[in-house]
Parts: C-alpha cells; sequence; structure tokens
C-alpha cells in the first residue's frame, strides 16, 4: 500500500464528513433534463422552419411573446443543465486539487456568462426597433 | 491534472512463464493468471497454466486450486467456502468480476484469462487491497441502530411484507465484484462509497427495525459518497449473487428527493 500516513482507514473514509448537499444538484439536473426534452423538439423545429427565412420573418417570429419565452427557457436550462453536467464531469475526473477547484470556479463563470449574453441576445430581438 | 499514465508496476509483462500439460493429457485447458509480487520489484507477469480437465473439477476455482496444489504453488489467492456464500474467490475471469468457485470454467470461451479485480492495489498475485472497501463498510454503521428498546420477552419483530423489503439487499456477500467494476468507483473511491456499500446502506436504511433513517441519509448526503453513481450499471450486471446494486442506489436517491417534498 502506498503510504497515506498513519491515519486509520475508518477516519480516511469519514475524511470531513458529508457535504449535506447534492440532492439539490440531483434533482435539478433532472428537472432541467425534462424541460430540455419539449424545448428542444421546439427549438429544432423552429429553427428548421426559418432555415430559409429572412431577417425581418424571423425578427417578427421571435418578437412573439410565447417564442421570446420559450426560447429563453430553452436557453437557461440549456445552460443550467450544462453547468450541473459540467461540475460532474470536472469532480469526476480531475484530481488535483487547484486544478479542480480553477475549473468548478471556470466552469461557473463561463455558464453565468453565455447565460447572460445569450439572454440579452434574446432581450435585444424582442425589444428592438 | 487527469492522469493520463498508469502507476508505477502497472505494465504486464505478457511473456510469463508457460507451465505445459503432461503429454498423456487429452483434454487440456490453459488459465493465464496475472502474476505480481511485489518482493521481487518486477511488474506484473502473465503466466500460463495448462490443466487436464479430466482430472480437474468443473470451476475455475477448482483449477487454480489444482495449479497450486500439483503445478505451482507460489501462485496466490482467496478463497474460502467455494460455494458462492462467502465471496473470497471474487476475481476477473474472462473480463467479468465475478467469483472463482461459481464460473465454469466451461463458460469461457478459449483462454481463461483471471486478473485480480481492477482497480485494487495489488498485494500478491490475484489479492486486492480491500481495506478501504471494508472501512467504507463499517462507515455506514452496518448494524441496527434503535433507541427504543427491544421487547423484553423477545426480539424486534417485523411484519412479513417489512421483512421482505431486504430481499435482494441481505444476500450480498460483499465480494466487491460490483465496487471494482464500477467506473467511478475506480476515479473516486476514496470519497465514493462505490454500489455494494451503498445496496448494504440502503439494507439498514429500508430495514422497518431501524430508527435511524434520518441520520443514515444525512449520512449519504453527499456529492461523492452517494451522488458519484451515474447509473452505469456495470454493478448489476456483474454481481455474481444476481443482485441489484443501481436499483438500491436509486431507491436511496428517491428517499432523498422524498424527504425535501
Amino acid at each position: 500500500m502506498t503510504d497515506r500516513g498513519l491515519r486509520t482507514p475508518l477516519a480516511r473514509v469519514r475524511g470531513l464528513g458529508s457535504a449535506k448537499d447534492g440532492t439539490h444538484h440531483f434533482w435539478i439536473q433532472r428537472l432541467t433534463a425534462v424541460a430540455l426534452i419539449p424545448l428542444t423538439i421546439w427549438f429544432a423545429l423552429s429553427v428548421a422552419t426559418l432555415a430559409t427565412a429572412d431577417l425581418p420573418a424571423v425578427l417578427s417570429w421571435m418578437r412573439s411573446p410565447l417564442s421570446a419565452t420559450l426560447m429563453l427557457s430553452f436557453l437557461l436550462a440549456g445552460f443550467w443543465h450544462m453547468k450541473l453536467g459540467l461540475q460532474v464531469v470536472i469532480e469526476d475526473y480531475i484530481h488535483g486539487e487547484a486544478a479542480k477547484i480553477t475549473c468548478l470556479i471556470l466552469n461557473n463563470l463561463v455558464s453565468i456568462f453565455l447565460a447572460l449574453a445569450a439572454t440579452l441576445a434574446v432581450l435585444k430581438m424582442l425589444l428592438g426597433s | 491534472m487527469v492522469e493520463f499514465n498508469l502507476p508505477a508496476n502497472s505494465k504486464i509483462n505478457k511473456n510469463g512463464t508457460r507451465h505445459t500439460a503432461a503429454s498423456d493429457a487429452k483434454n487440456v485447458r490453459s488459465f493465464q493468471v496475472y502474476r505480481y509480487d511485489p518482493d521481487s520489484g518486477e511488474n506484473p507477469r502473465l503466466d500460463t497454466y495448462e490443466v487436464d480437465m479430466d482430472d480437474c473439477g468443473p470451476m475455475v476455482l477448482d483449477a487454480l486450486i489444482k495449479i497450486k496444489s500439483e503445478i505451482d504453488p507460489t501462485i496466490t489467492f482467496r478463497r474460502s467456502c467455494r460455494e458462492g456464500i462467502c465471496g473470497s474467490c471474487a476475481m476477473n475471469i474472462d473480463g467479468t468480476n465475478t467469483l472463482a468457485c461459481t464460473m465454469a470454467c466451461d463458460d469461457v470461451k478459449g483462454e481463461v484469462k483471471i486478473y485480480p479485480l481492477p482497480h485494487l492495489e495489488v498485494i500478491k498475485d490475484l489479492v486486492g487491497d480491500l481495506t478501504n472497501f471494508y472501512a467504507q463498510y463499517a462507515s455506514i454503521k452496518p448494524w441496527l441502530v434503535a433507541d427504543s428498546p427491544a421487547p423484553p420477552d423477545g426480539e424486534r419483530l417485523q411484519t412479513e411484507d417489512e421483512r421482505r423489503l431486504i430481499d435482494g439487499l441481505y444476500e450480498c456477500i460483499l465480494c466487491a465484484c460490483c465496487s471494482t467494476s464500477c467506473p467511478s468507483y475506480w476515479w473516486n473511491s476514496d470519497r465514493y462509497l462505490g454500489p455494494a456499500v451503498l445496496l448494504q446502506a440502503y439494507r439498514w436504511l429500508i430495514d422497518s427495525r431501524d430508527e435511524s433513517q434520518g441520520e443514515r441519509l444525512d449520512q449519504l448526503e453527499d456529492p461523492f459518497r452517494l451522488y458519484r453513481c451515474h447509473t452505469i450499471m456495470n454493478c448489476t450486471n456483474t454481481c455474481p449473487k444476481s443482485l441489484n446494486p443501481a436499483k438500491a442506489i436509486a431507491e436511496i436517491k428517491k428517499m432523498m428527493v422524498q424527504r425535501q417534498v
């Protein structure tokens, strides 16, 4: 066995104790996944329908409150789901403490940045003249 | 960062010793066995043993015992009950974690490849270090926790329906086949409890006589201890007792949500 000091195996397993957290992450990941099923179908159908449309046609479609709400829901659920999923991948595979924390911070910040940028784009189309 | 290199002494020398069968043997099977001796300082190697199956029992464990008794006494493995109830002879046979005593040689095509359980530190040959696994088992308090005293005139009772809840759970023999087949356990066994221990945790969570469900769930409520399970299902596929650790883990997650909504 590699040298891990003289702490007992039970002490190492107990570690810092339970984080008393994780269920919220688990639940929101499922919730966003379920939401993304109809939203992705709607998004794909919309893109297909608008494939040959010109800019004014796309803008007028986007200015309908229903389209804008669905688009925002799709984008926010997507980025939220992405953030939660990437967090799991980072926790699974990146074991160096410094690299792990850096990746987790970047994941949070980049996801929030992208979500904000996407939201602004939708709002600009919805409210722009 | 992500580890791409294997740890020291991982590279296996495929050209180990070949022990040929007697020339008059008619029904010969080859067994390729992982060998590692930490005292030698050498990397692991694969030794091949030819066994006369007309003079050997049907199971892989029978062949291993014959090899140890008659061909090479240095080969090291755990075994005890030879009937699938002690869990000692868990190893990786033909690419699958299983018990050598309940795995028939006839169920393997071609050469029988035998390795220790994956991703454990190897103590010697087919013997992996289960220290962490047993400590994880101890950490979930695998015993009845109740404040109410037992009835003075007898044992704690449960209905037949309550008793039935631990069917499919109490049969677990802690052989570690499932946990060592789980990629999530490979990468994070220092913090993730793994399927076997979580199945045992559920066995106590669902026991009608236990009074500590809340505390037990509190201890499991952790991104690593419980939620490293990504429903990969290797555990359920490999279990030599045909149990379903993945379902037990899903039931724990359901309990976690249940107490919040």
